[in-house]
């Protein structure tokens, strides 16, 4: 994954009319740059850099600021996901109960690390710092479902489960 | 409001309020070291290397960013002080090549001057070290960001002073990064080159092309000069090695550009040497420019001028001045036009 | 009207468990049997109890029914609503209990609680405003309204009131600054972005009682004259956001927000922020630079955000639980009641999450000055399986552990930091024997120096080079030096650190060091890991005196490294062995034991 192919498109053009009304509320405030880029990222899925670009220019802030704040904060893409996406947590409950085997387990049966994707698109591997639902540890969410006290062959049959 | 009064390493020294430890250190001629802090900027308090002991204080305080307080009581040098300032640099080298031997900064490094300072000749730590690619297509400068410390003064001129905001951090913790957006070549960003990032790196991660292997900066002498760019005046110290200029840098005390300078002033002074360069007049004969002496070709202008005024009438002729010329020998330009008997007079600038 | 009220943990752990499940399972049978308009469903705010989630709490009947599946709905409803007949199997059973508990009082895990900021939550409808007017909501707020400013601000420093987010500065101190410093526009923020890995407070105040943490913003923006105010959450907390929608909507229409409040000429408007992922946007300089839209790195204090915060504004900043805990002061008679309760130096309650090798796992509130052995062993119901307890972590990243000999430690913010721990915002994660102390200080490094904002060098490169050396000594190649280079570098980052979460960040690995030398020595003189965590350090054997031949571990080993008949002792090649401790797991003997590693070099020599 070089710099060079973040916020690329995935497939041919993206329809930028969108970008101009998502901006649209935030032009002439203070502090809008992360509430945009959570709208892009809403739409796309990810901030493709030609919406950024225009954003920018919308905004009249630099894209280098954008493109700052984008890759400071964890929840920002810069790449295309998976139609499922697998958010391992990484919390210290989960850990000392063997949370990091079940992330493993995961990269040995997808065969991507840590914020890849499957090359047919179907996952991207994540962690979270938190989910928060300690009792069911170790956890983790796919989509917005939580899979819960989890041993690695678990692990198998519940990503079998996804289309 | 009233001077505050404190003690640093044992001297009593007053100061306005609002004044920083590290100013009023200065006062004192206390020599505090920093990377990150730079007057016109926003407090900063990135590199932590200006860290001072505070009496009371908890942790250590950065002296760049820390107000005095009345009665505070400081040391800046103190045991504590140094074993911190120590730990910075080995954490900066485990992470910095050392290339010394070849970097064009070598004698002008201030990461250097402080190893020397503080005894600290490497790094001690193993580990993963930054692996980033070089970037140097653009005519101006190179940059190594894996020689950069990340202090940040060149985001501040560039967001801050400049307005281009062609860099930004990028990135978060270890792997932060400074950048343009996407990690493109500076080239391609909205970069100005105004080379005012180059002239504050503290460190060999901005390097002007020019100067790359042409001399040391202890050999080099740093002439001063107005810039012959433009009318604007600005003051320019010419780096001069055996005769020949080999870069630029602005003059920070001028009151014209205040250590400001575009990217003409900054890196345009290849001409001066280029083979290509017109250092005696042309004249063409049959079709063909032939070299001609001073005398010979402002005798051919005079001549020629008065045979279409003489012909045609002195509207018939007009004079374009250049801003490259001063304001003085603009003046002249204009009266020597209208001593000519024309009104037509104007200049390149005037758009 | 209703006959009963059917109060279904709605909260973000018993809906991990299914608690949406439930509630759907039970509308379909009520609505199958056409009596869905004689109960009144609620999805209600956190009851703390997430081990045995998910819950319903009938009233007035005061039945707490738990680990409910949907399945257990028809039942439910046949005998306890239809019949009036309790069901017994579905009351909280266990070890600790002879009888199975039937409400709040007769369950071990509540009896030493105090609940004073989860005073509501599972009792009301958080989406209704009435239902917080009604326990005595937006009262206190309306006597603020009457009071002058100075002397809201004394009351709550007479309450003793400390915040609540970690590092307990009084927080009737911090509104006064606020309120004394010049300026005509002032902001109240609310530090919502409870980021510490196994802590969920926060996001079960904001889910359970909303109201509260928005009235105490209102008593703090009378107090320090603000009129505006923020909520910075984390975005990983829908189901919060969502709530605090509505509520600041619902308060909006009653009145409570907005111009000219309840005709006092107040005026306060309230926004939320949604966070973007960074653990040291809880920082708070940090925080008012991602409401600002930069990048979330901190800047070095003073001047301080009650003098110079948001927009560069005079700016009060407190944690949720505290904002929470402002409305039971500024009642009548609030101060003298908050205060007695707690110790001298630590006033009121604190909300814990308790996680890890704990049998209860969930949130409780307990008096400030009660021992750490009561809120593991009483409330927690000690450790899981009845293993050894080893230690427990307070304070997440930035904290510390305490082991078993300090387990009568009291808690409040002094003996915690004394003891090299922080209060923090009420993390407690439990270890047992099978912890590694060194790999657990390798967690905590490895999550700080991927949160690090990268500003200064203590941080960004320090945590590096520090996480690098615990993980050599996880890997077996630790030196005997390291532990010096640890602690030196740990104590040069502590003292030269820009913001609190670089400062604190070598707490973890102090700690260890401080209270688990031996096992720090161990990995690096003998390379062995007692806890068969640090995967070079240990080998798996099965000990044939216990091992049944169950054939169990050898059909889950996903290397096939384990062998034997039926019945008869297995065996694992250790050359095949990835240690991934699935054969542990499902072994009913627990033959599976640890051993130090055979290295060919003790075999040669």
């Amino acid at each position: 994954m070089g710099n060079q192919a973040e916020g690329s498109a995935l497939n041919g053009e993206l329809d930028l009319s969108q970008v101009d009304a998502l901006v649209e509320p935030y032009l002439d405030k203070q502090g809008v740059v992360i509430p945009v880029l959570q709208k892009i990222q809403e739409h796309y899925g990810y901030l493709p850099r030609p919406a950024l670009e225009r954003a920018a220019r919308r905004l009249r802030i630099p894209l280098s600021r954008l493109y700052g704040v984008a890759t400071f904060y964890a929840q920002f893409k810069m790449m295309p996901r998976g139609r499922n996406i697998i958010r391992v947590c990484k919390g210290t409950a989960c850990h000392i109960q063997g949370g990091s085997k079940i992330a493993e387990r995961i990269e040995e049966i997808l065969k991507i690390k840590v914020n890849e994707t499957t090359p047919d698109m179907k996952f991207t591997l994540e962690e979270v710092a938190c989910i928060g639902a300690c009792a069911l540890a170790p956890v983790m969410m796919i989509n917005d479902e939580p899979h819960g006290r989890l041993t690695p062959d678990k692990i198998k049959k519940i990503l079998a489960s996804y289309e | 409001m009233s001077a505050v009064k404190l003690t640093i390493d044992g001297m009593p020294v007053e100061v306005a309020p609002g004044t920083t430890i590290l100013e009023a250190a200065r006062k004192l001629e206390i020599d505090i070291p920093t990377f990150c802090h730079d007057p016109e900027l926003t407090r900063n308090g990135a590199c932590r290397m200006c860290v001072v002991e505070v009496e009371k204080a908890r942790a250590l305080v950065a002296s760049c960013c820390t107000p005095v307080a009345p009665d505070m009581v400081v040391h800046t040098d103190s045991e504590r002080v140094r074993t911190a300032r120590q730990t910075i640099l080995r954490l900066i080298l485990a992470n910095h090549p050392l290339e010394c031997i070849t970097c064009e900064k070598t004698g002008d490094c201030r990461l250097q001057d402080y190893c020397y300072r503080y005894g600290v000749s490497e790094s001690g730590f193993q580990g993963e070290t930054k692996d980033l690619p070089l970037d140097d297509t653009n005519p101006f400068f190179i940059r190594d960001m894996n020689k950069c410390i990340l202090c940040g003064i060149c985001v501040g001129k560039c967001q801050e002073i400049n307005g281009a905001g062609a860099i930004d951090f990028t990135r978060r913790g270890f792997v932060t990064n400074v950048s343009p957006p996407f990690g493109d070549p500076i080239e391609n960003s909205s970069c100005v080159f105004c080379g005012m990032c180059v002239d504050v790196c503290p460190v060999g991660a901005l390097v002007p092309k020019a100067g790359v292997g042409k001399g040391r900066p202890w050999e080099i002498e740093k002439v001063k000069t107005i810039c012959p760019y433009c009318g604007t005046g600005c003051s320019v110290y010419l780096h001069v090695k055996d005769g020949k200029i080999i870069g630029a840098s602005p003059d920070a005390e001028s009151p014209v550009n205040r250590g400001h300078l575009c990217a003409k002033g900054r890196f345009g002074w290849d001409f001066v040497h280029s083979e290509e360069r017109l250092t005696r007049p042309l004249i063409r004969r049959n079709g063909v420019f032939v070299e001609a002496g001073w005398d010979e070709a402002l005798d051919l202008v005079a001549s020629r001028l008065k045979e279409s005024i003489a012909r045609y009438g002195p509207d018939a002729f007009m004079g374009l001045s250049s801003a490259k010329t001063s304001n003085e020998d603009n003046y002249l330009f204009q009266k020597l036009v209208r001593h000519l008997g024309t009104n037509n007079v104007d200049h390149c600038a005037r758009l | 009207m209703y006959e009963k009220h059917l109060m279904i943990c709605g909260a973000t752990g018993c809906l991990s468990s299914n608690s949406g499940k439930v509630k759907e399972a039970l509308e379909a049978e009520l609505a199958r049997r056409g009596i869905k308009e004689k109960y009144r469903l609620v999805m209600a705010g956190c009851v703390g109890f997430c081990e045995v989630g998910p819950i319903i709490v009938i009233y007035p009947d005061e039945v707490f029914y738990c680990r409910l599946k949907p399945g257990d709905m028809a039942e439910l409803v046949e005998k306890h609503l239809i019949g009036g007949e309790v069901v017994e199997r579905l009351l909280y059973t266990s070890p600790d209990v002879e009888v199975p508990g039937r409400f709040y009082d007769t369950i071990p895990f509540y009896r030493k609680q105090v609940f004073n900021v989860l005073r509501n939550s599972g009792i009301i409808d958080p989406e209704i405003i009435d239902e917080y007017i009604m326990r005595g909501g937006y009262r206190a707020f309306s006597r603020a309204l009457k009071m002058e400013r100075p002397q809201i601000c004394d009351e709550v420093k007479r309450a003793g009131l400390r915040g609540r987010g970690g590092a307990g500065f009084p927080t009737g101190m911090k509104w006064e600054f606020t309120m004394i410093a010049p300026g005509e526009k002032k902001y109240v923020v609310c530090n919502a972005d409870e980021g510490d890995p196994g802590a969920f407070m926060d996001r079960s105040i904001l889910e359970g009682d909303p109201h509260a943490v928005i009235e105490g913003m209102l008593i703090c923006g009378r107090a320090i004259g603000a009129d505006e105010g923020y909520i910075y959450c984390r975005a990983e907390y829908p189901l919060a956001i969502k709530r605090l929608r509505i509520a600041i909507a619902q308060a909006e229409e009653y009145g409570l927000l907005g111009e000219n409040i309840l005709a006092s000429g107040f005026n306060f408007h309230l926004n939320i922020k949604e966070g973007a992922g960074a653990f040291v946007c809880g920082e708070e300089t940090a925080l008012l630079a991602s409401i600002e839209g930069k990048r979330g790195m901190p800047r070095p204090r003073p001047p301080f955000p009650a003098v110079s915060g948001l927009f560069g504004k005079p700016t009060c900043i407190n944690n949720v639980e505290t904002f929470a805990n402002i409305p039971l002061i500024l009642r009548e008679g609030g101060v003298e009641e908050f205060a007695s309760i707690g110790t001298e130096s630590s006033k009121g309650t604190k909300v814990f999450a308790l996680a890890g090798k704990i049998r209860n796992t969930g949130l409780c509130e307990v008096p400030m000055g009660i021992t750490i052995r009561e809120v593991i062993f009483d409330v927690g119901g000690g450790v899981q399986g009845d293993r050894e307890f080893k230690a427990v972590q307070a304070g997440g990243p930035s904290g510390g552990c305490i082991p078993a000999e300090l387990l009568d430690l009291p808690i409040d913010y002094d003996s915690l930091t004394k003891a090299g721990a922080i209060m923090g915002s009420g993390g407690l994660v439990v270890m047992d024997d099978r912890t590694c102390m060194v790999d657990l200080a390798r967690y905590f490094l490895s999550f700080t120096q991927k949160e690090s904002c990268g500003k200064c060098i203590p941080c960004r490169e320090g945590t590096k080079r520090m996480l690098e050396i615990l993980e050599r000594i996880c890997d077996g190649s630790g030196e005997p030096a390291d532990l010096d280079t640890l602690e030196s570098l740990a104590f040069s980052i502590k003292d030269s650190a820009l913001c609190g979460l670089g400062q604190t960040c070598p707490n973890p690995i102090l700690s260890t060091i401080r209270y688990f030398r031996h096992e720090y020595e161990e990995h690096i003189n003998e390379q062995f890991c007692r806890a068969g965590v640090c995967k070079a350090l240990f080998q798996y054997y099965i000990d044939p005196e216990t091992c049944i031949g169950c054939t169990r571990c050898a059909r889950v080993c996903p290397v096939s490294a384990i062998s034997g008949e039926k019945k008869e002792v297995h065996a694992i090649d250790q050359s095949l062995c990835t240690r991934c401790g699935s054969c542990v797991e499902v072994c009913p003997k627990n033959s599976i034991q640890i051993t130090r590693v055979r290295r060919k070099a003790d075999v040669s020599s």
